[in-house]
């Protein structure tokens, strides 16, 4: 089962949410920056017209009892030297024009000695931007309020402003961009632990249940805490029932056998051959499932084992000996014959004699109960690049079956219904081949006879 | 010559002809009929005729299909015309860079950009309206009657000196501007006063000598030739350098101390009824230094930052707002007080 995809991406939502915002200081600082420069600009505009029209009022002079004005050169050159825009001035002595463009407008708001006025309006076809001086100046004894206005167009300004406002642009995108692309990789590397939790539990065998790593960020310990929580609880639940059946099939067995001892006897006493066929069979009912017990116990202990995998130096040669002697007098029941093929050296491998022994034992054991009569079986252990123990029969084979499944527990294959069986055998062999890193390679031979399933362990 | 080709169709007339309603005085109206005429641009010039007729023709020779109507008036005449009359020329050309800055602070100029006006140097140009197409030293001139070969001064203050030293050598024999009635003497002698204080004394000295006052640097040239001046102050460096190979008998001194430069300017009039022959006139007139042939023909000598650069004693007058200070009412009836206190020694 996977969980659903709704399209709900922590990724995305980070993301947009701060390109948004990305977006939104982008608009800030343009705004800002622009404003800024344009008050800087008018500033300056401003400083240099009040400088030119303080210089004019400081040329105000009395002369035969009139107020008379030496414009300094200085005055309109010093507004020419950083644009090239239009410039008016008018000097205005109690409301009378002195000099100066006639149809200047007088300020909106009337200056005092101390402060300048400032307007903006449009003359002859364009902005301008006027700066206005009172000054009081005694003539014939009469004091006179002059006022000097100087006004200058704002193309040099519009064109700075411009400049600004493109600089502003670029800084607005650049900044976006950038803050763009560094959240997007914030995001990705805040994102990088769950992407690395999920891989490590993805990666894991279905067999492993420990607990999750412990270097998981802050955020995510809860998360990783529940997890372990739930994992361990899974463990403990699955270690119960393995308890459980092994606890049953111990308890089972050894009554089966009691019952066996006293159904012999019965059977030797018994004269009517059908009494003794019923006997018969169940003898070989109960010995099945003496077996199902065996196997179960068996696989209860792989279970545990393989979880504590011992490490000892193991001769794989005495194993398939030892396992062939032990299997030969129930083979021999059935005219079967075992033949033993071991190598001169023993490989080096370090492991768990019991497990391994076990699952050849399981291997063989099935060989023999799903081999006919008066025929061999060929177990043989070949070292090359890895260590390989296989066993050949001569019996019906695995059919059509997947042979992956048959790996699988209580799974058996399609052409066994009339042996009895628990089809734990394969999954026993194959849990303690991958507990020592190798694998269960399970083939039918070429011939269409029998079927070969080998353990198959790399060299250390 | 090619003027000769146009000769048919070249009308001129003088203004008393041409009617009442021009208030402001017509020098001279000359019309350059194109062979194939398509449209006409409208000058109005202080240039005279011989000057800017070799350039109205290499420009027709461009463009064949333009006629020219050069209408030639005084700079203040042209001033009159389009600040208060609103007289319809598509081009104004003058000398009086002063004027000419107050026509385009004031509104009447249309701007224009193109890769010609672009490649001017920056002093060359103001507001993208006035644009300078030649460069015109302001000179000294002596007569060779008075000053024998090599010797004479060379700056204001050996000028001077040699004024004051010998009185009865120059007496009635020094001539200038009379700035009172001629703008462009107007401009050089506020340029001069600008740069240096050593112009009142000059003036002080010339008065002493009953300097003499003229309208046009052609007719200083004139008394020079004749022997009737020895000294000419500021007197048009162009004009004198076409009369000296002319004529000759003067010798052309630029001041080492300084000399005043000054741009003859062209602005397109923002009543302007034919734009794209006015711009392409422009584009001509800021590049002539492309054509040394149109340049010699008329004398007219092209912008050429390269010479600027090279002699430190050349000062371009700078275009801008600082022009109109001395177009002040209050400032010009001043500066004449004081000027008129020098010279005439009143």
């Amino acid at each position: 089962m996977s969980a659903t995809a709704t399209g709900w991406s922590i990724r995305r939502r980070l993301f947009l949410q701060l390109a948004a915002i990305a977006a939104l200081l982008s608009v800030v600082l343009f705004l800002v920056v622009r404003a800024l420069a344009e008050t800087a600009a008018e500033d300056t505009q401003d400083d240099i017209l009040a400088a030119s029209a303080t210089s004019i009022a400081d040329a105000l002079r009395a002369e035969d009892g009139a107020i008379t004005l030496d414009m300094p050169y200085s005055a309109l050159s010093m507004l020419g030297t950083i644009n090239e825009d239009r410039v008016f001035y008018r000097v205005v002595v109690d409301g009378e024009t002195l000099t100066g463009y006639e149809d200047l407008p007088a300020p909106e708001e009337r200056p005092t000695i101390s402060t300048n006025s400032f307007s903006t309006f449009d003359y002859r076809g364009d902005e301008v931007r006027m700066v206005t001086v009172a000054r009081v100046v005694s003539a014939g004894g009469q004091p006179s309020d002059v006022l000097i206005s100087v006004a200058q167009t704002r193309l040099g300004l519009a064109a700075i402003t411009q400049r600004i406002s493109a600089i502003a642009t670029a800084a607005g995108i650049g900044f976006f961009v950038v803050a763009t692309a560094l959240w997007l990789w914030a995001a990705q590397s805040a994102l990088k632990p769950l992407e690395r939790m999920t891989g490590s539990v993805t990666r894991r065998g279905p067999g492993d249940l420990r607990p999750l790593e412990a270097n998981a960020p802050d955020e995510l310990v809860p998360f990783v805490d529940a997890l372990n929580n739930f994992i361990s609880r899974l463990r403990a639940s699955l270690q119960r029932s393995e308890d459980l059946i092994a606890e049953a099939a111990h308890r089972v067995r050894t009554p089966l056998a009691t019952v066996r001892a006293k159904a012999e006897v019965t059977h030797r006493k018994l004269n009517k051959p059908e009494h003794r066929q019923t006997m018969r069979e169940m003898i070989r009912a109960i010995d099945e499932s003496s077996r199902s017990a065996g196997q179960l116990l068996d696989h209860a202990m792989v279970t545990f084992r393989t979880d504590n995998l011992s490490e000892e130096a193991v001769d794989l040669r005495e194993i398939v000996t030892e396992t062939c002697a032990r299997l030969s007098p129930a083979a021999g029941l059935k005219d079967v014959d075992i033949r033993c093929v071991t190598p001169d050296e023993a490989p080096d491998f370090r492991g768990d004699w019991l497990l391994l022994q076990s699952a050849l034992q399981n291997i063989l054991d099935n060989a023999i109960k799903y081999s006919p009569e008066d025929r061999a079986i060929a177990v043989r252990m070949d070292v090359a690049d890895d260590i390989r123990l296989s066993v050949t029969d001569q019996g019906r084979g695995f059919g059509d079956a997947d042979v992956e499944a048959l790996k699988g527990r209580f799974a058996r294959g399609g052409n066994a219904e009339d042996i009895v069986g628990s089809g734990l055998g394969l999954t026993i062999a194959d849990e303690v081949v991958r507990a020592h890193g190798g694998r269960l390679e399970i083939a039918s031979n070429e011939n269409g006879e029998g079927a070969c399933v080998s353990l198959i362990f790399p060299r250390p | 010559m090619r003027f000769a080709d146009f000769s048919a169709t070249l009308v001129a007339c003088l203004l008393a002809l041409a009617g009442p309603a021009r208030a402001f005085e017509v020098e001279e109206e000359v019309y350059y009929a194109a062979p194939d005429e398509a449209s006409v641009l409208r000058i109005l010039s202080t240039a005279d005729r011989a000057a800017f007729e070799p350039i109205v023709l290499a420009f027709q020779q461009e463009n064949p299909s333009v006629s020219v109507d050069y209408t030639i008036a005084g700079t203040r005449d042209v001033m009159k015309a389009v600040a208060e009359e609103g007289a319809v020329f598509d081009l104004v050309i003058s000398s009086a860079m002063d004027l000419q800055t107050k026509l385009a602070n004031d509104g009447f100029g249309h701007g224009y950009r193109s890769a010609a006006t672009d490649a001017l140097p920056d002093w060359a140009r103001w507001r993208d309206q006035l644009y300078a197409f030649t460069q015109e030293p302001v000179v000294l001139i002596l007569s060779d009657a008075a000053f024998a070969d090599g010797e004479g001064p060379t700056t204001r203050d050996e000028l001077i000196a040699l004024l004051r030293d010998e009185p009865d050598r120059f007496r009635g024999k020094v001539g200038t501007y009379d700035v009172r009635s001629s703008g462009f003497g107007y401009l050089m002698a506020t340029q001069d006063a600008r740069v240096s204080e050593n112009i009142w004394r000059l003036l002080e000295v010339m008065g002493r000598l009953d300097a003499r006052l003229y309208c046009c640097s052609g007719d200083m040239l004139r008394d020079i030739r004749s022997g009737e001046l020895a000294v000419a102050y500021n007197v048009l460096g162009s004009y004198a350098s076409a009369q000296q190979k002319e004529l000759g008998g003067f010798q052309i001194v630029q001041m080492n101390d300084f000399a005043n430069v000054m741009l003859r300017t062209v602005l397109i009039s923002a009543r302007a009824e034919n734009l794209d022959d006015a711009e392409t006139m422009v584009d001509f007139l800021v590049t002539l230094g492309r054509r040394p042939d149109v340049v010699a023909a008329s004398g007219l000598p092209a912008i050429d930052d390269a010479a600027l650069r090279d002699d430190v004693a050349l000062r371009p007058i700078r275009l801008g707002p600082g022009l109109l200070v001395f177009l002040d009412k209050l400032k010009r009836r001043t500066f004449l007080k004081n000027w008129e206190a020098s010279i005439t020694q009143e």
